[in-house]
């Protein structure tokens, strides 16, 4: 399968890890693949998280992440914290 | 709900399922063939609470698939619900069983 254009090619590691950082830009993301190229793990700090459940922590990232995560994204394991 | 969704078939049918049950788990696959890993996590989890459960295969019916996105305004498959309340997806369900909080919620809900 090719794409032919960028737009709905699988998003590297770094670019959701970019889209994150702008949305939310005290953002300090950690992220990486657990299986294949389209399955990502990625692990978010924010001040921005605090006094929110994990729901609303989560649904702020995939706003970040926009039209990735419903389209080109598989799989994305999800952990929130905010600073220590 | 927003007025929108309350006139929307889908999103009524599955506000009733919603409500009808104190846990609701909409996956893919079923609890004795989930289809999906995180899925089957969280049927594991759940299995483990012996907290009554009813699940929901989006897998049979496309519109449920999209319509439950919608309803909870969530991307992924499975997501958890309990007491007609959304409680997350597999990550939420794993790091909630893992201290505690699914417990505490499950607690009170488990057969005598």
């Amino acid at each position: 399968m090719t794409h032919a254009s960028t737009e709905t090619s699988i998003p590297k590691p770094e670019q959701l890890a970019e889209l994150v950082r702008r949305h939310i830009p005290d953002a300090q993301v950690e992220v990486g693949l657990f299986a294949g190229d389209d399955h990502f793990e990625m692990h978010v700090v924010s001040a921005a998280f605090a006094g929110k459940n994990r729901v609303a922590q989560h649904k702020m990232v995939y706003a970040a992440l926009g039209d990735h995560m419903r389209q080109r994204v598989h799989a994305l394991a999800l952990t929130t914290s905010t600073p220590q | 709900m927003t007025d929108s969704m309350q006139s929307d078939p889908i999103q009524q049918g599955i506000d009733k399922l919603v409500k009808a049950h104190d846990v609701v788990l909409f996956m893919k696959g079923t609890p004795e063939f989930p289809q999906c890993g995180f899925s089957q996590r969280v049927v594991g989890i759940l299995n483990q609470t012996a907290v009554p459960y009813a699940a929901v295969n989006v897998l049979l019916d496309p519109a449920v698939r999209e319509g439950i996105k919608i309803y909870a305004d969530w991307p992924t498959i499975p997501q958890l619900y309990i007491k007609g309340e959304f409680i997350g997806g597999c990550d939420i369900v794993t790091e909630m069983s893992a201290n505690g909080e699914l417990e505490a919620l499950l607690a009170p809900l488990r057969p005598a």
